[in-house]
């Protein structure tokens, strides 16, 4: 199962004609303990690119933008009552919502993990 | 200079340290231009001597509420505050202290605030209670914009028995943030039906409790027809005081209530620093504005208090902060709490009854004057008068006997003509029988 | 591991040497909430019995208690001293805080703010009673514009950010009534917060400019981002770097040339007072906080008091209430017709924060037009004292001299394992406050230090010699006791993650209490 990111430190996972969409274990790193997850609703259309969720930390508050359009099918509700798991799971229980893909080669061009694990290197 | 610890041995001790000859070294990055060589045009030092002087000769033009019969309310009540409140509060540690954004040096701050939010949750029948803004009148802007937040709708509805102050604030906000406020018309008589006027585009209905003039309202059904289509009802206090006596807006159905506080444990100040109010219930707590304290635990396991969900913040999400707001009215909420603190629920509803006590002795013997009628089927500590003059000039008149007769409606709606002859009244715990008799007394000589 | 949770780790070892009967330490006490003092019926106010009277109220009366504890005269007196013992204040120790301007709070002050002629006086006396408060404003406003160069004042807004608010608002307005509508605010990345939440609050969409290599602003970047659809810039100066952006006429003067306004944060007045004119650097509009430059105190987080210092091209707008000088005295303008039918309305009730306006005049008063060039030159002399004794032992941020706040990132705490959050709770175990961290966020792990005025020079050297030993000792491997720290403060490290999971933001009675009652 392959994983594949943006540059806003959201990945993506196939599963079928649907998508799951997380933040990457360097963002929740970067971001500390996570108290607070605002997720969209179920049907919602979303654009690549546009505001999806917004993720809270203590010290930071954090959007989550849509990595490809097409529309939301499903969220994390264990999200509310547990927000840790963004942390402690961060590409599992931590996922964030589940879309379907409106323009598949949006899929296409995203970054694999080498290139992320590349470009997560250079941020330094 | 006695404020100035450096001297000038120390100044030349610290220009070597740093290696320049002189401080305009440290100022080389001024513009040429702009370097002033003298002093601005203003008065060099002077001690303490001349500046008391100076200020005590100003403070000493004006006609103290205390020390004539006052009968001035609008938003601001003369109540008597115990002598504690203000030795505790002007304690260094609480007075020169820093906002708490490290806790374990401000418990003291903390708790106290924890403690403050919990007696507005109580006493405004809400679920929870912010750390307080700046006043009543912005409190009501800002409650008005979390309306917005929470609805996603623009429209907001504004009572005629809210304060003039805060309907205007509220509209110069909606003008620049980008909502509409539908301002309805003064309402003296309390006759207004804002349920009809809800619609799906409603974000929020604001009233006032008791009213500008003096009203107090059952506002549960209005509270249902807002709630049917979708908005929220939002209660302005701004006698704190009337809390003690009156139905909490919670009780009512308020979802937000925004309200002003000076009337616990501050003077008047001639219309600042206040303390503004704001509650809600749990579910909005994350568009609320302003500063929340929350408790937790330390690395010892030990309880303690701490600013928390300040990602809602300015100084975190920047262009999408729920508000802008940096600073509370922390001292003036000290002052409120510690009042609340000495009164105890014994003492704060005895307090209560004991000004509508006052207003209705008042109220009774004005309405006997010849040509004067109370407007007011209900009020709690302030109600409105009916002259058979415009009350302007009434009250400037009684002024010069020196007596402070209360607000003319005229002062807070210059362009409302038809209000002209209405005086807003208001008696607290401080009016005396020879107070009131005074007021009589005098108001019967000018009118006559 | 998180901070946090590191610190607990370090206390299982200290457990055993720390515990008390009582859970006291000395002075230090314990103190419950009032709510955990209650005795139903008491009260420390002695009121009058009311007299029966008939009922008012309508019916629409309070039902059930308030759930108010009731205490005496002595427990109240007691429980506040306890808790004010357990605070850090400019009365106990120095606040290196940039941009915070944490100074002496003179007593002068309070004692002239409780004369009853300005603090027993009602905001809606009629105005031939209060010509002295109004007085009082009138000379305020003529010392701010001395100040700062600037023809006119708005004395209301209640605190720095609400004046900001109130600048923005006077921008747009005197947009609008040139028939023009601008989309967009620039704001340096270096900014406080309330700069873009103002501007974002405003409607405008907020846009970045990067700062150079020497920490100003990118004045080649500022360029290529104005425009004709620019309405403003909003810069603070010297800025959060603690630095004097030299171009700041070339910056003015292109920021006038696409027709926008230059709006000032003027958070950092107290590095220029009394020997530079804000108006002489091109500057449109600046609030100016006067619980920052002229020492009205912070209360525990408030009240401030924003007053905005405006150009001819915003004074129109002003929001009301105007204080103006009458045919037979001064009057006050509250309502936005004739004269004032340009101003933006009203901001808040009432007049303005008038019991700080009497602190802040009393200040200036004392200091006087001398004695504020030598608040500015103090300010700047020991920020510059501080960088020239610290700078081989931290990293300063920028090469060169500072202005009245000097600026350190993390480097020098690379590879120690110890952050600038462990660096600042030890420095509370040594009795200081820490410095402002994390800002300005154009820096890694910024530390941000503004001494002030008030500080003596033993005062320095006594927090300098401690902040390099903590280096020092921070180079030397010993993170373990910055991870633990602070152990001497009324609390240790707090769980702030816990809570903001779970929000607890009121006492609530027991369980047993609350089932009892139902």
């Amino acid at each position: 199962m392959t994983l594949k990111y943006t540059k806003d430190h959201e990945w993506v996972r196939v599963e079928g004609a649907t998508v799951v969409v997380g933040i990457s274990d360097y963002a929740q790193t970067q971001l500390g303990d996570v108290v607070y997850v605002e997720v969209p609703e179920v049907g919602r259309k979303l654009e690549q690119g546009k505001e999806a969720a917004v993720v809270e930390s203590v010290k930071a508050a954090s959007e989550v933008y849509a990595p490809i359009s097409g529309e939301v099918t499903a969220v994390n509700t264990d999200l509310a009552g547990e927000p840790g798991r963004v942390n402690a799971d961060p590409l599992g229980e931590g996922w964030f919502f589940k879309m379907t893909v409106a323009k598949p080669k949006e899929l296409d061009a995203l970054m694999d993990e080498a290139q992320y694990k590349t470009y997560v290197e250079g941020l330094g | 200079m006695r404020y100035l610890p450096l001297t000038t041995a120390d100044r030349q001790a610290m220009l070597a340290a740093i290696g320049v000859s002189s401080i305009d070294a440290l100022f080389a990055d001024v513009p040429e231009a702009a370097r002033l060589d003298g002093f601005v045009d203003l008065p060099r030092a002077q001690g303490e001597l001349e500046v008391e002087r100076a200020l005590g000769a100003m403070a000493a033009k004006n006609l103290v509420a205390g020390a004539v019969p006052s009968f001035i309310g609008a938003g601001v009540y003369r109540h008597h505050v115990p002598a504690s409140v203000d030795h505790l509060i002007q304690r260094g540690e609480f007075l020169t202290s820093y906002t708490p954004y490290q806790p374990e040096v401000a418990q003291g701050t903390l708790q106290m605030l924890f403690e403050f939010q919990t007696q507005i949750a109580l006493l405004t029948g809400m679920e929870v209670a912010n750390a307080s803004m700046y006043d009543g009148a912005s409190a009501c802007a800002e409650a008005v914009m979390m309306a917005n937040r929470v609805t996603q709708r623009k429209k907001a509805i504004l009572s005629g028995g809210l304060h003039p102050h805060y309907r205007e604030a509220t509209r110069t906000h909606a003008r620049f943030v980008g909502f509409q406020a539908k301002l309805a018309e003064p309402d003296p008589e309390a006759r207004e039906d804002l349920a009809s006027e809800i619609d799906g585009a409603t974000s929020c209905v604001v009233v006032q409790s008791p009213g500008v003039f003096g009203q107090v309202r059952d506002y549960s059904a209005l509270a249902e027809a807002c709630h049917k289509a979708g908005a929220l009802l939002i209660v302005v206090v701004n006698e704190a005081v009337s809390l003690g006596a009156v139905r909490s807006p919670g009780a009512m159905g308020a979802d937000i209530v925004a309200g002003e506080g000076q009337s616990l444990g501050n003077a008047l100040n001639f219309g600042g620093p206040h303390l503004g109010l704001f509650a809600t219930r749990e579910r909005y707590v994350r568009q609320m504005p302003g500063r929340l304290v929350g408790e937790t635990l330390d690395a010892e396991g030990r309880r303690g208090w701490v600013l928390t969900l300040s990602t809602r913040e300015q100084h975190i999400r920047r262009e999408k902060a729920t508000s802008n707001i940096c600073t509370n009215s922390g001292l003036c909420a000290l002052a409120a709490s510690i009042h609340l603190a000495l009164l105890g629920e014994a003492g704060f509803t005895r307090l209560a009854a004991l000004n509508h006590a006052k207003a209705v002795a008042l109220a009774d013997r004005l309405a006997a004057v010849p040509g004067v009628s109370l407007v007011n089927d209900t009020f709690f500590n302030e109600f409105t008068l009916r002259l058979p003059k415009p009350a302007a000039g009434v009250v400037e008149r009684l002024a010069r006997k020196k007596i402070l007769a209360g607000v003319p409606a005229s002062r807070l709606y210059p362009g409302k003509p038809a209000l002209k002859n209405l005086l807003l009244v208001a008696a607290t715990e401080t009016t005396t029988e020879t107070d009131m008799a005074a007021f009589a007394t005098a108001l019967a000589q000018v009118l006559a | 591991m998180t901070d946090w949770s590191q610190a607990v780790s370090q206390f299982r070892s200290d457990a055993k040497t720390t515990a008390t009967v009582s859970g006291n330490r000395g002075l230090q006490i314990e103190e419950p909430l009032l709510f955990e003092q209650n005795a139903p019926g008491r009260t420390g106010v002695d009121l009058p019995e009311p007299p029966a009277v008939r009922s008012r109220l309508g019916g629409i009366t309070r039902e059930g208690p308030i759930g108010l504890p009731g205490l005496a005269e002595p427990q109240v007196v007691r429980h506040y001293t306890r808790l004010s013992q357990k605070n850090y204040a400019i009365d106990t120790g120095l606040y290196p805080l940039g941009s915070c301007t944490m100074k002496h709070n003179p007593r002068l002050n309070e004692r002239l703010a409780r004369l009853a002629g300005f603090a027993d006086v009602h905001p809606l006396q009629p105005i031939s009673t209060v010509q002295g408060a109004l007085e009082l404003m009138d000379t305020l406003a003529h010392w701010l514009k001395t100040l700062t160069g600037m023809p006119a004042v708005a004395l209301s807004p209640g605190a720095g950010a609400h004046g900001e608010l109130c600048g923005i608002m006077c921008i747009r307005a005197a947009l609008e009534a040139r028939g023009e509508k601008r989309t967009r605010v620039l704001v340096p990345e270096s900014a406080h917060g309330t700069n873009p939440a103002t501007a974002a609050a405003c409607g405008f969409a907020v846009d970045s400019i990067p700062a150079t290599e020497a920490g100003r602003v990118d004045l080649a970047a500022l360029r290529a981002k104005l425009g004709p659809d620019v309405a403003a810039l909003m810069l603070t100066n010297p800025n959060t770097c603690g630095l004097f952006e030299r171009e700041i006429r070339e910056i003015a003067d292109a920021v006038h040339g696409v027709g926008a306004f230059f709006y000032c944060d003027g958070a950092n007045f107290n590095a220029i007072v009394g020997r530079v004119r804000p108006a002489d650097l091109g500057i449109d509009a600046m609030h100016i906080n006067l619980h920052k430059t002229f020492s009205t105190p912070h209360g525990g987080g408030g009240p401030g008091s924003g007053p905005v210092v405006l150009a001819e091209s915003l004074a129109a707008f002003a929001p009301i209430p105007w204080v103006v000088h009458g045919a037979k005295g001064l009057e006050l303008v509250e309502r936005a017709q004739g004269s004032a039918r340009g101003s933006i309305g009203r901001l808040k009730g009432n007049h303005g924060q008038m019991g700080m306006f009497v602190r802040a005049l009393a200040f200036m008063m004392s200091h006087g037009s001398d004695g504020l060039r030598q608040v500015a030159e103090d300010a700047v002399l020991n920020a510059n004292y501080l960088l020239a004794r610290l700078k081989d032992e931290l990293t300063p941020a920028f090469p060169g001299t500072c202005m009245h706040e000097v600026l350190f990132d993390d480097h020098f705490l690379k590879d120690t394992g110890v952050s600038t959050l462990d660096f600042a709770k030890a420095m509370i175990d040594e009795g200081y406050h820490p410095m402002t961290m994390y800002f300005p966020l154009v820096v890694h792990g910024a530390l941000l230090m503004e001494p002030t005025e008030s500080e003596s020079r033993g005062s320095l050297d006594a927090f300098i010699a401690v902040v390099r030993a903590l280096a020092k000792r921070a180079k030397s491997g010993d993170a373990e006791s910055f991870h633990a720290a602070p152990r001497f403060a009324p609390r240790r490290r707090l769980d702030e993650t816990l809570a903001a999971r779970k929000p607890v933001l009121r006492w609530q009675p027991p369980r047993s209490d609350r089932q009892a009652a139902d």
